[in-house]
């Protein structure tokens, strides 16, 4: 029998017991409609994680330090230690390769500086969308004339995409060198007790600038720009006000060193988050004043390295404590790391971690999957139910067909077509009511989120691959449960058949 | 329709078909040899429990024989597959039944369709061939009715327009009027007679009812216990209601 003729045959038996097959669809369609509400949640809450840690700056970001800043560095003896130190680093990749690079980079010659001829090396590697040093430092902070210790962040521009902004009352910075600061929520709780009431006041810094002394002009001016450049503290320290040199230091080379300048930036305050920033590995989650990153590189402070760098000697250049370079993608991460370790570098990034994430999820989707089948094989039952009933109650139909000139087969393809087009029918239908279960799952979930005072988001994510793919599956199954029936009625004995009342 | 060469349209040799009923092996049809013409209208008469059902079964393809043959148009439907027999009933015969059996969730046209979608005619000819059918029996105004929406003797000409609409060359009625009043069963054994004269159509028709078969049909086989007791009695008489 043609199929059109199958179709239109099976479409007519379907409408004709309209109740029951109309149950057995709408069985179907719960079964699938489970399926792609668990699909889809399991979907969403791995979109939203990788969404959230993409915009955390985790899994895109490589945070690049000197060799020099690992223990024992340089020491033949010290093997144990430099292995234990490059296998953290390199926690994505080739951690024996990297140990053992590290160790032949390292044996005989000076470990390569973090300086600001290797940072526009790195902001030209290939996937590199920023290369930003990390300033933090504890300074004095003055409102209304009464001081506060805090720690202040500088943040890069692109920090205002983080997610960690997203509910920041004010604004963020309006240029990465504004003289403006956002505060976090608890620290501007110590300033006042109506923290909505800072935005738009000022505040002042009071912080320790370096200078190098001993050095010409021009090379303090790039020493500014970057963050630790340092030199050896002159022993002759005296006490000084604002502006006063805290170190003296001759111009020769073997006594150069730096001054530290006490120094006041008023600075806006703009905005005031709830939660930590944090942008990059070891990022600003301390940072309880955040100032622009452009800025933070201008105030040249002093930091907790500065001293490390002096006391080593090998800081009478200017240089970096470390850098952080953020790739494109996180899928480039790891290749960007290999790079990194290649020039000379130490890189730690945290692809291991977000690895290790999507494992996690994968089964977690399993396991949803799994779940929402067994509706779908309640529903299956239910097919098989229905289409043995209508073999009982459409017997002598079956017989007057064969009579008339169907073949077994014919008899068997409607049957199958019949379980196909309640497939079809319930998948579509089970698919529509999966959408709307995880919109009303979505809405029940942004009213807690937004009665907690969290950002609403969105937990459900219906792609269009699951919906085609909960169609077919629902027909598969559906073809799968008509299997029996169909066969039985195509076994029929079409004289016992029309015998039957 | 397929052309007839002046022998015989169905023969049987030696045909049993036999059941098995618990420990009993019941021979419903027991070796019967029989040969029904081109354009004959043969009569199998019988009592109940007789075998002509179970005969006229085993000329239609739809139970195959234990043993011996049946031959249509010269082919053995024993050595036939299933596809084949499906074909053959499709195609080479017509069936009637004492029920009726129309599908009461089909309009009447649908239900005379019914054969000509199975024989996978085309749509475009569907129609004409539908209603050339239903116009033989009379009920060409009713195309729309369904089943319940029509008399007794109104479904049996339906059943026999569906019957009739694939052109058969043999026409197989079991008991057509077995479900009618004497009034209404006589239209139903006119139209067959006018069918077999006019379009030369082989009939075989089962019935118990002696007086119907004497008046219509060429001639008459009878069975008892499975067994071809006579099977060349008498001529048509008349067959006028």
């Amino acid at each position: 029998m043609k199929s059109g003729v199958l179709t239109e045959l099976a479409v007519r038996n379907l409408r004709v017991a309209a109740m029951r097959n109309s149950l057995t669809t709408l069985g179907i369609a719960v079964g699938v409609a489970s399926l792609v509400a668990m699909l889809s949640l399991g979907v969403g809450l791995q979109q939203l994680a990788n969404r959230r840690l993409a915009r955390s700056g985790l899994f895109d970001t490589v945070f690049v330090t000197s060799r020099a800043n690992f223990p024992g560095f340089g020491r033949r003896s010290s093997r144990s230690s430099l292995s234990s130190s490059s296998n953290t680093s390199s926690s994505a990749s080739q951690p024996s390769n990297s140990s053992s690079d590290f160790e032949n980079s390292t044996k005989d010659r000076e470990p390569r500086r973090l300086d600001d001829a290797a940072r526009r090396e790195l902001e030209h590697l290939p996937h590199v969308v920023e290369v930003f040093p990390q300033i933090r430092f504890v300074t004095e902070v003055r409102y209304n004339g009464n001081p506060l210790t805090a720690m202040v962040a500088a943040i890069p521009d692109s920090a205002r995409g983080s997610g960690s902004f997203d509910n920041i009352q004010g604004s963020f910075f309006s240029s990465p060198t504004a003289d403006e600061a956002i505060l976090q929520m608890e620290f501007a709780k110590d300033l006042s007790d109506q923290p909505s009431s800072l935005l738009g006041k000022d505040l002042v810094l009071r912080y320790a600038e370096r200078r190098v002394i001993g050095m010409a002009t021009g090379a303090q001016d790039a020493e500014g720009q970057g963050a630790s450049g340092a030199g050896k503290v002159s022993h002759s320290s005296s006490g000084g006000g604002p502006g006063k040199t805290l170190a003296a230091a001759d111009p020769a080379p073997e006594n150069q060193g730096i001054s530290i300048v006490p120094r006041d930036k008023t600075l806006r305050i703009v905005g005031i988050v709830d939660t930590e920033p944090a942008a990059g590995f070891g990022g600003l989650g301390s940072g309880r004043v955040l100032i622009p990153l452009k800025l933070g590189e201008a105030l040249r402070a002093a930091q907790g390295n500065d001293l490390r760098d002096i006391l080593r000697g090998s800081g009478t250049r200017p240089g970096y404590a470390n850098l952080t370079v953020r790739a494109e993608s996180p899928s480039q991460v790891q290749a960007l790391e290999s790079a990194i370790k290649k020039m000379g570098f130490a890189a730690f990034s945290l692809l291991d971690a977000s690895e290790g994430l999507r494992t996690v999820f994968k089964i977690f989707d399993l396991l949803l999957g799994i779940f929402g089948s067994l509706a779908l094989a309640v529903a299956m039952l239910g097919i098989v139910n229905t289409l043995v009933m209508a073999i009982l109650e459409r017997r002598r139909e079956i017989g007057i067909l064969k009579a008339l000139g169907a073949a077994d087969r014919d008899v068997k393809q409607l049957f199958f077509l019949e379980a196909g087009v309640m497939g079809l029918l319930g998948g579509t239908l089970g698919v529509g009511l999966g959408w709307l279960i995880g919109r009303a799952v979505t809405a029940g979930t942004n009213l807690y989120l937004r009665r907690q005072e969290l950002p609403p988001t969105d937990v459900f994510a219906v792609t269009w691959w699951l919906l085609l793919g909960a169609i077919i599956f629902s027909i598969a199954v559906s073809l799968g449960a008509g299997l029996y029936p169909a066969s039985r009625a195509a076994k029929l004995n079409p004289v016992e058949a029309l015998r039957y009342e | 329709m397929m052309p007839t060469n002046g022998g015989a349209a169905l023969r049987t040799e030696r045909v049993t078909r036999q059941y098995q009923m618990g420990a009993a092996l019941i021979r419903a049809v027991d070796e019967v040899s029989l040969e029904v013409g081109a354009a004959e209208f043969l009569a199998l008469l019988g009592s109940s429990g007789s075998g002509k059902s179970t005969l006229l079964n085993l000329m239609a393809g739809l139970d195959r024989p234990t043993s011996g043959a049946i031959l249509a148009h010269d082919r053995n439907l024993a050595e036939m597959n299933a596809l084949e027999l499906a074909r053959y009933r499709s195609r080479t015969v017509g069936m009637v039944f004492q029920a009726f059996n129309l599908l009461p969730r089909m309009t009447l046209e649908e239900n005379v369709e019914l054969p000509l979608r199975l024989a996978e005619v085309e749509r475009s000819e569907r129609g004409g061939r539908v209603r050339e059918a239903l116009e033989r029996v009379h009920l060409e105004k009713r195309l729309s009715h369904r089943p319940s929406e029509l008399s007794g003797g109104e479904q049996q000409r339906a059943a026999l327009a569906r019957a009739l609409v694939n052109r058969p060359t043999i026409l197989l009625a079991d008991e057509p009027t077995g479900n009618l009043d004497s009034t209404t069963g006589l239209e139903i054994m006119n139209l067959l007679q006018e069918i077999n004269r006019s379009l030369g159509m082989t009939i075989v028709l089962v019935t118990h009812e002696r007086p119907l078969a004497e008046r219509f049909a060429h001639r008459i086989a009878e069975l008892a216990d499975g067994k071809l007791v006579s099977s060349g009695s008498k001529g048509v008489s008349g067959g006028q209601a």
